[in-house]
């Protein structure tokens, strides 16, 4: 499988990226660690006119103490968020959760910031950052804006992001001393999660993220005020898929994505010492 | 377009269609056939090549993201006619059925031990499971990187 015809251009900063991106609008897309994108250009479900690749943009790339947050920025590898110490120490769950996206090969080249622009809702990342009340940082010929996590993923692969700008961070809050769990439920490493779970609890304080329950990723809101209201993890689970509308296919039915959601989200909290 | 990258110690530099995965400028450019494409969609690892020293799926990567970069193949495992030890493993591990998936297997495994030296078995199990092998020989692979590993 060969992607259609497109021209490729690389780019050396942030700017030019922009530049770009201005000149091309929605002709264009951003090609990062391409683990996404490529996958979908292949299956000619994209056609993208111009790539532009950002995958070079070293300044883009970095784990950083930010003060009250973890500032990750966009281009950097799934396998450094992995085993970087900051986050293991700072935020395990981001950690935890790049260390199960695809399988080792996809980690070397798959990027975080391309992962979250994709906005699957059937992807890891996507759903801790919205468990974490992540926020991301976009830039564009008007300059810089931050976007929350809960009104960044806006429908079936669709973003906050306009098509004039470049996703540059991610920032997740420090949460030291958190127990965190992420229960994925698939076949094969290198497949979409059927059903993922991504939780923290940190005393009275969680979050929980949901995977593959909709056509967006979601958070458990459910979930989570029942435990900040005294619930146990197995009766705070039984509120998962609550007010979802799960996707159906060849994996699994939307009943039993929803029956998965329940126990793993129960297996995620009881880990979490909920 | 015109695509440079050095592939073994070699500097190759081939025109080629922007859209060009690096599986196929290994293969169709540069004529190195050891490199496989197996199931085409990022899934099986059976093309499997390390860019800049690691483990990379090439049928997901444009040959333009490599521009510049270095690759090692298959083919540039073995010096002067001798194998290298994770091959040799392979080989004494009967770690191989029918070989399709072998390159691929051995260079993820290659790229494993230079990220976790003296893997547990476990360890192996998850770091291969990129790769997948249809003559269900992941038995004989794990020995085989387990028996690299304590070379």
């Amino acid at each position: 499988m060969i992607p259609a015809a497109f021209d490729y251009v690389r780019v050396d900063s942030a700017d030019a990226a922009i530049a770009q991106l201005a000149q091309h609008g929605d002709d264009a897309k951003i090609l990062a660690g391409g683990h996404s994108l490529l996958p979908l250009m292949k299956l000619r479900l994209a056609s993208p006119a111009k790539l532009i690749d950002v995958g070079r943009v070293k300044d883009l790339s970095y784990i950083r103490d930010a003060g009250d947050h973890i500032a990750i920025g966009a281009l950097t590898r799934h396998r450094d968020v992995e085993i970087s110490d900051l986050l293991k120490a700072q935020n395990p769950l981001l950690s935890t959760v790049a260390g199960h996206v695809g399988d080792n090969q996809v980690r070397h080249r798959g990027t975080i910031g391309g992962s979250i622009a994709h906005g699957d809702g059937a992807s890891d990342l996507p759903a801790a950052v919205l468990a974490l009340g992540g926020t991301m940082v976009v830039r564009g010929p008007k300059g810089e804006r931050t976007i929350a996590a809960s009104d960044f993923f806006q429908g079936f692969l669709t973003t906050a992001i306009a098509a004039d700008e470049l996703l540059t961070e991610i920032r997740v809050p420090k949460i030291a001393g958190a127990k965190v769990s992420y229960q994925k439920f698939n076949r094969r490493a290198q497949d979409w999660a059927i059903v993922g779970v991504a939780a923290w609890k940190s005393g009275s304080a969680s979050g929980v993220g949901l995977v593959n329950m909709d056509s967006v990723p979601v958070r458990a809101s459910a979930v989570e005020s029942a435990l900040a209201g005294g619930a146990s993890a197995t009766d705070a689970a039984a509120h998962a898929s609550d007010g979802l509308t799960p996707p159906s296919d060849l994996n699994a039915s939307a009943e039993f994505r929803s029956h998965l959601a329940r126990v793993l989200t129960r297996r995620a909290l009881e880990a979490c010492g909920a | 377009m015109k695509v440079s990258m050095t592939i073994n110690g070699q500097v190759q530099s081939h025109e080629v269609e922007d859209r060009t995965l690096l599986v196929h400028y290994i293969r169709e450019a540069c004529g190195l056939t050891g490199t496989n494409v197996g199931c085409d969609t990022s899934s099986c690892g059976a093309c499997t090549v390390h860019l800049n020293g690691e483990s990379v799926k090439s049928c997901t990567v444009l040959a333009a993201q490599a521009d510049g970069e270095a690759v090692t193949t298959i083919e540039g495992l073995a010096k002067d006619g001798v194998m290298h030890p994770m091959q040799q493993a392979f080989q004494e591990n009967h770690g191989l059925q029918c070989g399709y998936c072998t390159p691929g297997m051995v260079m993820a495994a290659i790229g494993l031990l230079n990220e976790i030296p003296n893997p547990t078995e476990q360890e192996v199990r998850i770091g291969l499971e990129g790769n997948l092998c249809r003559c269900t020989g992941y038995h004989n692979i794990v020995k085989s990187v387990l028996a690299a590993a304590a070379k």
